[in-house]
């Protein structure tokens, strides 16, 4: 009895070992069945596998990871196409910019969303490989308290308020009011667009600033806090907080479609190498005029099929 | 044809026993296996900061200046380590005395009403997600704290105010078990030598429960230390140590949910998030022993 018993138990434990040294070794070959042991909480462990293609019509599965400030478009995209196409399914995860970028570069996800170009965050090999997708653009801009009296900035002013060297509203025309930043952690994808677009400059975190990585608490803050000044995208303003003018150009999708208003940045959908038939269709399917009329003008995003001017990775811009 | 019923009983019950067995040992080695391979994922990833990308320990332990995307990069964790702890100790020590008092009124004072609306009222709080708490506390104690004090409200003392009614339940439900357990010989003791009520609770049955008490406050902390969410929404974020309780500080796990999902597996980065996890972990590890000492401590 008790020698069957520790039988059981010695094949129990190195079926579990085996089974772990397996998972080990594809997890660094970056194949799919990781993300597909990873992503069984959610239900779907096809995902990963990437569209097993019919020749009639299309099927498969594909996982969608990263951005979340793409996420509602890709997720509400990605329910309008299954339902044109039941046989496909789209998984869409958030996790950040990061996370996307690392999940299509190691292969668990077929698609990347992210708010800043591949070579900002990978090293150069792994981003080569990747196709880049633009399916919107997000324009941002500064906010602050209701109560500032402020209604323009320069760059310059904006730079000395987000590096420190301008603490007090009444330096650039506002009331005596000490200013509170609320920023976007370093690491954002936000924050990397802000500053290289508006500023024009990294900067660093000042002791008191205060960081919030989503919009909605940026947003709760910026309204509720006297002196507050932050950032958002354009679809997250309203009356509770006020927008800035940049250097005079109001913050509207004209001024950013025509190339007047910088402060703005693609949605990239990466996917490795040329997308397969499913990823390639529904990429197709996002920049159709029919998402883009439609899903992105409705949930605040810009249309790239809209962008008067185009802007490459170093930040030259062309008509 | 008696016998052979009698066996097949017999096998019968063999049978359970068995499949009971199994069924034991195979949940119990898949969640050793389970502990094993996280302690060893987070270690591995944690300590190869040190190896892969050469930073020095010293700098995480005792560096002041957290830029990670910086240029040279500095990867200090000191501020979020003081923030941790000083949020998760003063969480207990708002939470300890009302616990402590909540439990010896449902079991001593008040048995009866205590025990019928005190404690499922108390209970409920732990099922109450951590968004929530956040939520409430940044709409409600956020802009308290914000009038009364100088500051934005955000900081060490809302994550600390927030902290302390989530671990209350914790303390609580670990001291009424430990007052309800007490030998009531002691108690009758006390009375019976003409001791009031409370000369009983403070002289007999608080010294008596102490160890068993502050296991309760210490598991309160470790779950304070390690909650994530609520603090990350009230208490500001900035990596850098404040100079008051109301200023935008950081703690160890809001530093890691704020940054891990934009950085990029493999980076340095990423690695030194994981630097903090495997800090974290660490520092559960210390709170169990801790507890265990305690413990041990109550039952002698």
């Amino acid at each position: 009895m008790k020698k069957s018993l520790i039988l059981v138990m010695t094949l129990v434990l190195s079926f579990a070992l085996a089974a772990c040294g397996q998972g080990n070794k594809t997890n660094n070959a970056g194949g799919g069945t990781n993300a597909g042991t990873t992503n069984s909480a959610t239900g779907d462990t096809g995902a990963a596998g990437g569209g097993e293609t019919s020749t009639s019509e299309l099927s498969g599965s594909i996982l969608a990871v990263g951005s979340s400030a793409l996420q509602p478009l890709v997720d509400q995209a990605s329910k309008k196409f299954m339902e044109k196409n039941p046989k496909v399914s789209i998984q869409v995860q958030g996790g950040g910019s990061g996370t996307g970028l690392t999940q299509v570069s190691g292969g668990q996800a077929d698609i990347g969303n992210s708010d800043v170009f591949a070579e900002e965050k990978l090293d150069a090999a792994a981003a080569k490989e990747l196709v880049d997708h633009q399916v919107a653009v997000v324009g941002m801009a500064a906010v602050v308290n209701p109560e500032v009296t402020v209604d323009s900035l320069t760059k310059d002013q904006l730079v000395q308020i987000f590096t420190g060297k301008v603490t007090n509203w009444k330096d650039v025309g506002g009331p005596d009011q000490k200013i509170q930043i609320v920023n976007r952690p370093s690491s954002s994808g936000t924050r990397a667009t802000f500053e290289k677009y508006a500023l024009g400059t990294k900067t660093e975190d000042l002791p008191g600033a205060i960081q919030e990585d989503s919009s909605g608490t940026v947003h709760k803050l910026v309204s509720e806090t006297p002196g507050a000044i932050g950032y958002l995208a354009l679809s997250y303003l309203d009356d509770k907080v006020k927008t800035l003018k940049y250097d005079g150009v109001e913050a509207t999708e004209e001024n950013v479609a025509n190339g007047t208003y910088p402060v703005w940045a693609y949605e990239h959908m990466y996917t490795k190498g040329e997308p397969n038939e499913v990823a390639k269709a529904f990429l197709d399917y996002m920049v159709s005029d029919e998402v883009q009329n439609a899903d992105v003008v409705e949930l605040g995003y810009i249309p790239a099929s809209k962008m008067q001017v185009k802007r490459d990775l170093d930040g030259n811009i062309t008509k | 044809m008696a016998r052979s019923r009698e066996n097949r009983k017999i096998k019968q019950h063999i049978m359970e026993e068995w499949t009971g067995k199994v069924f034991t040992s195979l949940c119990i080695v898949l969640l050793v296996v389970t502990i094993f391979s996280l302690v060893y994922f987070v270690a591995t990833k944690g300590f190869s900061s040190f190896i892969k990308d050469g930073i020095s320990i010293g700098e995480i332990f005792g560096g002041t200046q957290w830029k990670p995307e910086g240029e040279p990069p500095f990867y200090g964790a000191l501020p979020f380590i003081i923030g941790s702890f000083s949020t998760s100790i003063m969480a207990a020590i708002i939470a300890a005395p009302l616990s402590i008092c909540a439990a010896l009124f449902m079991v001593e004072i008040m048995p009866k009403i205590g025990r019928k609306y005190l404690q499922p009222a108390i209970e409920l709080l732990a099922g109450i997600p951590s968004v929530v708490y956040g939520f409430v506390g940044l709409s409600v104690i956020v802009p308290f704290y914000r009038d009364i004090f100088p500051g934005q409200g955000l900081g060490i003392a809302a994550g600390a105010t927030v902290l302390s009614i989530m671990i209350l339940p914790t303390m609580t439900s670990i001291a009424t078990d430990a007052l309800a357990a007490l030998p009531p010989g002691l108690k009758e003791g006390s009375y019976a030598l003409g001791a009031t009520r409370w000369q009983t609770l403070a002289r007999i049955v608080i010294p008596t429960t102490l160890p068993s008490l502050m296991t309760g406050v210490v598991l309160g902390m470790a779950r304070a230390f390690g909650e994530a969410l609520a603090v990350q929404m009230v208490i500001g974020n900035a990596p850098h140590i404040p100079r008051s309780l109301f200023e935008s500080a950081s703690t160890l796990t809001s530093a890691i949910t704020l940054s891990m999902g934009n950085t990029v597996m493999g980076s340095p980065q990423n690695n030194v998030l994981w630097t903090l996890a495997l800090i974290l972990m660490l520092m559960t590890f210390v709170f169990v022993f801790i507890v265990r000492c305690l413990e041990r401590r109550a039952n002698r």
